[in-house]
């Protein structure tokens, strides 16, 4: 057992900074120390699932400098008054390898308790589908306006120094806890205060936005330190599980426009694909399967540049219309020269389980500009916009006729 | 003795120069002789015959006009804000009910501006060059030409100086005020400077457009004066909407011909259970019969001083011609204030069943029976609309005939469909309406 407050010793050392210089270039240690923000990196090839790498930014927010918290269990930021079924929530993400985001609250090194909402994404090794890292990303939320409830009050529990404080099946809520046990850091931290929890909040569209762009940054600055050669470290593989099941109608209008394109969702989280036109599936090698329900990084790969991204990344947030050009790489590790445009594609109405008056979509249309296409005369930039111009008609024509998302079983 | 009718409302803007006087003024691009035939403007040469369905190996995709030209031009526009408000940020809905009729709410459209007068009992109006019409139209708003090529199949030129065509030209231009996504003009032969009135030729180019985007969702319309046309130099209206427009799922009664008529091939039907009645003209041997056969009807009216209008619809198959009425009784203070107040002007988008409204509690109230209200006001009535009718037949030597029709399988009697999805190409999606 370590001593409270300690750096792991040597040998630990080493081998948890291997877990990142064997697989990317030591710039990469310099590049996420310059990135804003609380992040950890874990590795949950090791044993206990230990963290490899904390961000700058994890002391002003958490308390805990980076070698307080390197090679240990990211629970420890959990205390007596975390939400069990969030923490559950993590954990699950965690074992189906896939994205999540929770509001959780979590404990500072003093104590103190706070919400943050957490972001956590695997990183996946794009060859054989193995996963590297996971990326957690803290955004502190704020209180909302101050609404006297009932606190939430749990009963003082005992610190459990074990390791796999795995509790397999949800744990009822606070009403019963009090046979509960608590994963709690391995420090021992003996607890027995009464904790309020306090009223849970809820994560801000601005604090998603937060972390979304850190989480992208942190994959950003894998994929170009990458030393997988020719492969891309890319958060592959989500489940399309969460993902609206858009309707057959949509599915047929959006399966005759011919120009390579995907749809996706800014409100899901890590906005995800949830169309991609067959143009796009041979442009890129992929198959539907394997893009449905990711972020659209998977294309990026060391030759990306940042700014762009960044470029892309800011347009979507103001909601405007975007062309760039920019490398990115098809599966078998090919770049491409790829002319894209991004738009905002609203619905039209506010019946469908699409936020209403919204933008329902983004349309990324792709362009490979190093082969000589045939655009009968049209320039190429009009060519994509056909696309954006069919994509829309499509969108508002049958939302407005509330035929937008198969209906809910 | 006679008498002047006008009413007074809002125009629409179509184009961006609608505004500025009337003055020539040139040092920009227009489209008046001043500058278009020493300028370049892409060129879509439609083929002549329609004989040939199928795209030929090096020939445009089928799919070229409508999604790649007219939506990628369109949406560039968008990019580059000529359009006064963003369309797709309205709120539309279909309202549930038999016939499924479309309202939007769109509060900028109608300008906030004083109404001017409109004559509405003169169909036919001379131009007026003082006026505004679309060769003051800057070159920026046009998104190409559109001609008959003369050959097999179409093609399209990206930038061909106005000088060198057969063709007077004709274009297509976006209309800055639109309904819907993709709402353009076509002024046939803008340089001609024709008033607002239906002739044969300027009909087929429209026909000829509907058949190039091949898709039903595709429309074409057109306003007399009289009938709520804003601007009088020749033009027609289209848009794309993927939804089938309440009209065209009304069902129709044919009309039975005397077998001579029927070497052109047109059917002719009265539209029923719809608040305004009409006439639809579908089939024909040729677009040529078609359009011929429409545009003699529209020609008896607008000599007859009846406003009307028209759509067109099934990739060019299928035309209802709509007389109506409802500005002159507004002229005569027959429409009633509640009516008055939701500001509709009943054209051809509105009759055809896409209503658009300024105020949001007409909106979120729209129904089927308040869309039929409105609409109701605009028809003839029924003993006005078979006198009509019956001129029209005469007019244009078309004779009902009391026989049953024996090369026709259904019973003249029998109301038959007309939805989008019942014709004979391939319907663009199976939409299932709630």
């Amino acid at each position: 057992m370590e001593s409270s407050g300690g750096a792991p010793p040597a040998e630990e050392r080493r081998l948890l900074a291997a877990s990142l210089t064997a697989r990317y270039s030591d710039w990469v240690l310099e590049e996420l120390d310059e990135l804003p923000g609380s992040f950890l990196l874990t590795d949950p090839a090791m044993s206990g699932h230990p963290i490899v790498y904390a961000s700058r930014g994890l002391a002003s927010l958490t308390g805990y400098r980076p070698r307080d918290v390197l090679g240990r269990n990211a629970r420890l930021f959990q205390g007596a008054a975390t939400d069990r079924a969030a923490v559950a929530g993590v954990r699950d993400a965690v074992r189906c390898q896939r994205a999540h985001q929770v509001a959780i609250l979590n404990y500072r090194r003093d104590g103190a308790p706070h919400w943050v909402l957490l972001h956590v994404a695997p990183v996946f090794h794009a060859h054989d589908g193995r996963v590297l890292h996971f990326l957690a990303v803290q955004v502190p939320i704020a209180a909302a306006p101050r609404r006297r409830a009932a606190p939430c009050r749990r009963p003082p529990v005992f610190a459990a120094c074990r390791e796999e404080a795995r509790v397999e099946e949800e744990l009822p809520c606070a009403s019963h806890a009090g046979e509960a046990f608590v994963d709690i850091d391995k420090r021992g931290l003996e607890t027995t205060r009464w904790l309020e929890a306090g009223e849970p909040r809820v994560a801000s569209g601005c604090d998603k936005e937060k972390a979304l762009s850190t989480a992208n940054s942190i994959f950003s600055a894998l994929n170009r330190y990458s030393k997988l050669t020719g492969l891309v470290v890319c958060g592959k593989r989500c489940d399309s599980a969460g993902i609206p099941a858009l309707s057959s109608s949509l599915n047929l209008s959006l399966g005759r426009i011919k120009q390579s394109f995907v749809l996706t969702d800014r409100h899901l989280p890590d906005m995800p694909v949830v169309y991609a036109s067959d143009a796009f599936l041979s442009l890129t090698g992929y198959s539907r399967e394997e893009i449905l329900g990711c972020n659209c990084r998977f294309l990026n790969g060391p030759g990306t540049s940042l700014e762009v991204l960044e470029e892309i990344n800011r347009n979507i947030c103001c909601e405007q219309a975007c062309t760039v050009h920019l490398l990115n790489y098809r599966k078998d590790g090919l770049a491409f020269p790829d002319l894209l445009h991004v738009s905002p594609i609203r619905n039209a109405s506010g019946k469908v389980g699409l936020h209403p008056f919204q933008v329902a979509f983004h349309v990324w249309v792709h362009l490979d500009e190093s082969i000589k296409h045939d655009f009968n005369g049209l320039s190429p930039e009009v060519w994509q916009l056909g696309a954006v111009g069919a994509v829309r008609v499509a969108v508002r024509s049958l939302s407005a006729s509330g035929s937008l998302l198969r209906p809910s079983q | 003795m006679e008498v002047k009718l006008t009413i007074k409302r809002v125009p629409t803007v179509l184009s961006n120069y609608q505004e500025e006087g009337g003055g020539a003024g040139c040092g920009r691009n227009c489209l008046g002789d001043c500058c278009l035939p020493a300028s370049k403007l892409p060129l879509y040469a439609f083929k002549a015959s329609n004989q040939n369905k199928f795209a030929q190996e090096d020939g445009l995709p089928t799919d070229f006009f409508l999604n790649s030209l007219l939506l990628g031009q369109w949406e560039d526009r968008m990019a580059q804000g000529l359009f006064r408000y963003d369309v797709t940020a309205c709120e539309t809905k279909v309202i549930p009910g038999e016939l499924g009729f479309v309202a939007q709410l769109n509060e900028g459209r109608h300008l906030k501006k004083r109404p001017t007068e409109f004559r509405v009992d003169r169909v036919l109006q001379p131009f007026h060059s003082a006026k505004f019409n679309f060769t003051k139209v800057g070159q920026e708003e046009v998104l190409f030409r559109f001609e008959n090529g003369g050959g097999d199949s179409s093609y399209f030129l990206a930038n061909v100086p106005n000088t060198e065509s057969s063709h007077p030209p004709s274009v297509v231009a976006i209309n800055v005020s639109p309904i819907e996504y993709g709402h353009v003009l076509l002024i046939p032969r803008v340089l001609d400077r024709l008033p607002q009135r239906i002739d044969p030729e300027s009909f087929l180019l429209a026909l000829h457009m509907a058949a190039e985007a091949a898709s039903p969702y595709f429309r074409l319309g057109y306003n007399s004066l009289g009938a709520f046309a804003t601007i009088n130099h020749l033009h027609f209206q289209a848009y794309y909407l993927s939804v089938p427009f309440p009209v065209e799922k009304a069902p129709t009664k044919k009309i039975p011909l005397a077998k001579c008529e029927l070497k052109s091939g047109v059917k002719v039907s009265k539209l029923m259970n719809f608040p305004v009645r009409g006439l639809v003209f579908e089939r024909g041997n040729t677009l040529k019969d078609l359009g011929d056969v429409v545009t003699n009807a529209c020609i008896w009216l607008q000599d007859n001083n009846v406003p009307f209008n028209v759509l067109i619809s099934d990739s060019g198959q299928k035309i209802f011609i709509f007389p109506q009425c409802y500005a002159e009784k507004q002229a005569l203070g027959e429409v009633s204030q509640d009516l008055l107040d939701t500001q509709v002007n009943p054209a051809v988008w509105e009759i055809s069943g896409h209503i658009v409204l300024k105020r949001r509690a007409d909106f979120e109230e729209a129904s089927e029976a308040s869309a039929w209200r409105l609409l109701a006001e605009v028809s003839l009535s029924e003993e006005r609309f078979e006198e009509v009718k019956a001129c029209i037949f005469q007019g244009t030597g078309l004779t009902e005939s009391d026989e049953e029709d024996e090369t026709n399988e259904e019973s003249p009697y029998a109301s038959s469909s007309s939805a989008p999805v019942a014709s004979s190409h391939i319907p663009e999606g199976c939409l299932v309406l709630q």
